[in-house]
């Protein structure tokens, strides 16, 4: 059975996804560098080296992302949003609806029941409502943006962010730090404004159920739980990937479509 | 023979970055006073009224009344009545200007336009204290990732040699955007003024949310820039005025200080 392949160059990480048949066969997320074709070279590389083969054993690979047009490897590129519409119904085929937050962008978009794309909104516009915004924070408060999830579940008494804009939201969380707050309610208050800011956005499109997350940002627990209560609508948690890779996952399903 | 009555009054603008004071005899400035804002509002607020008094050589006692105004105003403890923002740089502007109608306030951490009726009163407004992108707090940051004091940047970015686009209106991306140009190599100052006009556009969109309408008034610290108000006039296609007697800083609280006359006359 072929390979193919899925290359995602995001704006703050590049992520790649090799399929044999319809399983995947390795994968990658590395950080992205200034040059997207140097970074598109990195993180396939990694993934080729996962799956332990090279890359003429790829029949074909497909690229997506903000960086997509520079990929020197690429048969054809496709946008983001198809992508990430294809690998989310791939992994989970009731899904509707889909949140994506990337580094720099954040996508809401509602598919049919065909998985084709019907309404979506995107802000690329302000950091807020970004992992930009996350990046932020966790910088201040000097802790790996991994870890604003994780740390958020032991809060007692969460903080609240007074406005949405990063900059503001930055004054906000050194003054909570110099008021001696924990660290646990600082990371829930900046999960719960980020989640506000989104929410925002979902509601102006307005979502069907099943809904479901991906990007980097889908992997702060503390962000989803809150998101999902803002909305009163539960998440559908995408649970056989990392929720990162399902836009160079949809790459390589298209990939896959189209040597079929 | 009437007799002039003469009349002390002051006006404390207790701002996010900056407190200001004003004292006045009737319609005439006696003295003023800017100082950076305390961590504690009431200690900058008392702070800048002592420094302004010291300056007239005056004391409290001989002020009839002072009117507070501000993001702080709630802290100053020596007010005899509060006034919005609004009114108090409404008022300071067509004090100056009487043919003033639209004002535009750019101060450390907000943005407001705001229009007056042939009389002055305010008619209609709006305000932006939501997004860092159109105020003072864009161009310390933009300051500090170029290495610049903020006083400086106004002139070292008001003409380019080279002319670079800032794509980006929020502060954090527009951020980037400068650290690629930096690395790029390009000149500071044709990097300042493509922050300009990017904060020019972000400010001229906020104003176009009202009917724009001569004369157009700058104040507020950030009319001191004189980059940024060029920008501004262009993008906004106006010629832009701003107040040249006095410190564009201290309108809000010279307003503030022409509202005490009115309240105890």
């Amino acid at each position: 059975m072929s390979f193919v392949a899925g290359c995602d160059v995001g704006s703050l990480a590049a992520k790649a996804v090799i399929l044999k048949g319809r399983r995947v066969a390795g994968s990658a997320v590395v950080r992205s560098g200034p040059k997207p074709a140097l970074s598109a070279k990195k993180v396939m590389d990694a993934a080729l080296e996962a799956a332990g083969i090279t890359m003429d054993n790829i029949v074909c690979c497909f690229g997506t992302g903000y960086g997509r047009e520079k990929i020197p490897f690429v048969k054809e590129s496709v946008s983001e949003i198809s992508c990430h519409g294809k690998g989310a119904i791939f992994l989970i085929p009731t899904a509707r609806s889909i949140i994506d937050i990337g580094g720099q962008d954040c996508k809401v978009m509602r598919l049919d029941k065909n998985g084709d794309l019907e309404k979506f909104i995107t802000n690329d516009k302000c950091a807020s409502g970004t992992g930009r915004f996350l990046d932020v924070m966790a910088k201040v408060m000097n802790i790996d943006v991994s870890e604003l999830g994780s740390m958020s579940l032991a809060a007692k008494d969460p903080v609240t962010l007074a406005s949405m804009c990063t900059v503001w939201a930055q004054a906000d969380v050194i003054k909570y730090i110099n008021e001696r707050r924990s660290a646990p309610d600082i990371c829930a208050g900046v999960n719960a404004a980020m989640a506000n800011r989104v929410a925002m956005m979902a509601n102006a499109l307005g979502l069907e159920n099943d809904i479901c997350m991906t990007g980097g940002v889908a992997k702060n627990k503390g962000v989803v739980n809150a998101l999902s209560r803002i909305m009163g609508k539960r998440i559908k948690e995408i649970r056989q990937i990392d929720p990162q890779l399902v836009g160079a996952l949809g790459a390589a399903l298209f990939a896959l479509e189209s040597i079929n | 023979m009437e007799r002039i009555r003469i009349m002390i009054t002051a006006g404390c603008d207790l701002g996010s970055r900056t407190a200001k004071a004003v004292i006045m005899e009737n319609s005439t400035i006696l003295a003023s006073a800017v100082i950076p804002a305390r961590l504690n509002p009431v200690e900058s607020a008392e702070e800048v009224i002592n420094l302004c008094l010291e300056k007239a050589e005056l004391s409290m006692n001989s002020i009839k009344a002072i009117v507070g105004t501000g993001y702080g105003q709630q802290q100053i403890p020596f007010a005899t009545r509060l006034e919005s923002e609004i009114v108090c740089h409404g008022k300071g502007a067509f004090f100056h200007y009487p043919s003033a109608r639209t004002i535009v306030d750019i101060g450390g951490q907000d943005s407001k336009i705001i229009k007056l009726d042939e009389k002055g009163n305010v008619i209609q407004y709006s305000y932006n204290d939501k997004c860092a992108a159109g105020t003072g707090r864009f161009l310390e940051i933009m300051a500090d990732a170029l290495g610049f004091d903020l006083e400086d940047i106004g002139e070292a970015g008001r003409t380019c040699v080279e002319r670079l686009s800032i794509s980006n209106q929020c502060v954090i991306f527009a951020e980037t955007e400068v650290v690629s140009l930096i690395n790029e190599e390009k000149e500071p100052g044709d990097i300042l003024n493509a922050l300009f006009r990017a904060m020019a556009d972000r400010v001229c969109s906020q104003a176009r949310g009202l009917l724009i309408e001569y004369d157009v008034i700058m104040t507020g610290g950030v009319a001191k820039n004189t980059g940024v108000f060029e920008a501004l006039g262009q993008s906004m296609g106006v010629s832009l005025k701003t107040i040249t007697d006095m410190d564009p800083q201290l309108n809000g609280a010279m307003g503030a200080a022409l509202i005490a006359g009115q309240i105890s006359s």
